[in-house]
């Protein structure tokens, strides 16, 4: 009995873990593919070329402006989602799901048939002198719509798990509500909402589909990687492959980064809760 | 003590029996639909004979009339049809993409996929020639007039990208003209000046310039529609394109391939390429 017993549990891990292999094979087997094919002299070579670098000039800023456009927009969006409860919300909760689940050529055409010269829109901002097809902004346009709601998400979970109980004590010793955020909820949810602003801009950085559309290709101002990566598979292959390379490197060395750097935040928080 | 947490395991457990069975004839239902709405599709049996057809995105309304066309005259027999830009198909015949025929825009494209030892350079043959056209929206927001328009300050202009055929032809169109005399030897420069996206294939041009964003672009005169104007480039400055077929050599049905070849070449086929704005090969 007492043999049998510590073998039985050990025995049924080994079969989760025979049985979680052919994801693990069938995600990581192209992006080793993929690297397999790189040599540094070539990644060297291509990373010299001018238009390589614009494309990552341009996918870097539009990138990180998308995420703080997110951080000051979406915040407000995750707190009223986290706070209130009805049907509005769970509308609103979808709505913001959206995005995600839309695919981006849908995207495109839903952001020019709104925000294009001829679209719903496009008469006011013509009177108003902006015309945003085939710009910067229609890049970072095109990027928030898809990638803010995977922050929002993020951060409405962690503004709800604040203790509500907290929030009370906080508002009964005399907190504004803008105090309550500061020194209450945003402490205690700081880690949800870091985490989000990663998968945001991850998100952000492989836009490609509705950026195209909306916002066209060109070089220096509105072709980021993703694009340069389509246009170079179609006429140089190994331009292609280092932007593919670059662009899986930056995510999932940020992507680890920020797992470990939260994971063993969890751990010393728990710690710490321990003595 | 122990009823309440038993009694809402079990509620639980029956929640998550009733969503997994709503989610299961959901699924059901959806795939039952889409067997119903489009037979022929990955649910029901496959007919026996396909064959695919990659073409350049200039290709795409003359060809697909041409496929039914090759489809009544082969019964059982289907027509798939891939349409990209051509660098883009011969850059997928390089990797080793499955098809049966390949029709290019350009004679480079055509040369890459017989360097990738996909098509026998002595079964390429040229079955179409096209020319470029300069449209604009129905409402011409920049009036144009005539070609010289193009260099105008301000103008939004949207060309494909110099890597597809139809980009290359433009930039040589552009560069003929500013050595021609009636035109600003600057007159490339400043058309250029005005490209506000290098599209990535022609199609993408016509949209963009049919939806109204951009003031013009530069596309084939096959691409021409009712919903954009056109202005006419001068015979002398115009470039013409010839677009070569050929059937892939590994083709599974190189019979089939070879008789499509031979539709597009027919008069018959010609007629259908003229329709569309094309120049037949064999008046």
């Amino acid at each position: 009995m007492s043999a049998a017993s510590p073998g039985l549990p050990r025995r049924r891990f080994e079969v989760w873990q025979l049985l979680s292999l052919p994801f693990i094979l069938f995600i990581s087997i192209p992006i080793i593919a993929l690297f397999l094919r790189i040599t540094p002299a070539n990644l060297w070579a291509t990373l010299q070329q001018e238009g390589v670098q614009q494309a990552i000039r341009l996918s870097l800023t539009t990138s990180l402006t998308t995420v703080l456009i997110t951080l000051v927009f979406g915040t407000p969006v995750a707190l009223q989602l986290s706070i209130r409860q009805g049907r509005f919300n769970r509308l609103l909760d979808s709505l913001i799901d959206l995005p995600i689940v839309m695919p981006p050529a849908v995207v495109g055409v839903a952001l020019l048939v709104a925000f294009g010269r001829r679209g719903l829109l496009g008469d006011t901002l013509t009177l108003l002198g902006i015309s945003l097809p085939f710009t910067q902004a229609a890049v970072i346009m095109a990027q928030t719509f898809i990638a803010a709601p995977l922050y929002i998400k993020a951060a409405k979970l962690g503004f709800s798990s604040v203790d509500i109980e907290l929030k009370k004590a906080a508002a009964m010793d005399g907190a504004s509500r803008w105090q309550l955020f500061r020194f209450v909820i945003a402490p205690m949810s700081w880690m949800a909402l870091l985490s989000g602003c990663v998968l945001t801009w991850a998100r952000a950085l492989g836009e490609f589909g509705a950026t195209l559309i909306f916002a066209g290709n060109f070089p220096g101002r509105t072709q980021t990687m993703p694009l340069a990566i389509y246009l170079g598979f179609e006429v140089e292959l190994n331009v292609a492959l280092t932007l593919s390379a670059i662009l899986i490197l930056i995510s999932f060395v940020t992507l680890i980064v920020v797992k470990e750097f939260l994971h063993s935040r969890v751990e010393t928080s728990l710690a710490a809760n321990d003595y | 003590m122990t009823a309440p947490p038993l009694y809402w395991i079990r509620k639980d457990y029956l929640r998550m029996k009733t969503a997994l069975f709503t989610t299961a004839t959901l699924v059901l239902l959806i795939l039952a639909c889409a067997g119903i709405v489009a037979p022929g599709q990955s649910f029901t049996a496959t007919p026996p004979l396909t064959i695919t057809v990659m073409a350049a995105a200039s290709l795409s309304e003359s060809f697909q009339e041409l496929g039914r066309q090759f489809e009544a005259q082969h019964p059982g027999v289907r027509v798939e049809f891939n349409f990209a830009g051509s660098h883009q198909l011969a850059q997928q015949l390089a990797q080793g993409a499955p098809a049966d025929v390949f029709a290019s825009a350009n004679q480079d494209q055509m040369d890459s996929a017989v360097r990738a030892v996909r098509v026998a350079g002595s079964s390429v043959h040229i079955f179409a020639h096209n020319q470029l056209a300069v449209i604009y929206p129905s409402n011409n927001p920049a009036d144009l007039v005539e070609l010289h328009d193009l260099g105008r300050p301000g103008l939004k202009l949207v060309i494909a990208a110099q890597e597809v055929p139809a980009g290359h032809y433009s930039l040589e169109m552009l560069e003929k003209a500013s050595q021609d005399p009636s035109f600003s030897p600057l007159f490339k420069e400043a058309v250029l000046q005005n490209v506000v996206s290098y599209e990535n294939n022609v199609k993408s041009v016509l949209a963009k310039v049919a939806l109204g964003e951009a003031d013009a672009g530069i596309v084939y005169t096959s691409d021409v529609n009712d919903q954009v104007g056109q202005i006419a480039i001068p015979e002398a400055l115009n470039v013409t394109a010839a677009y070569p077929i050929a059937a892939i050599q590994d083709s599974a049905h190189a019979d089939l391939a070879g008789a499509f070849v031979e539709l597009v070449l027919s008069s018959a086929g010609q007629n259908v390429l003229q329709k569309y704005g094309f120049i037949p090969v064999t008046p």
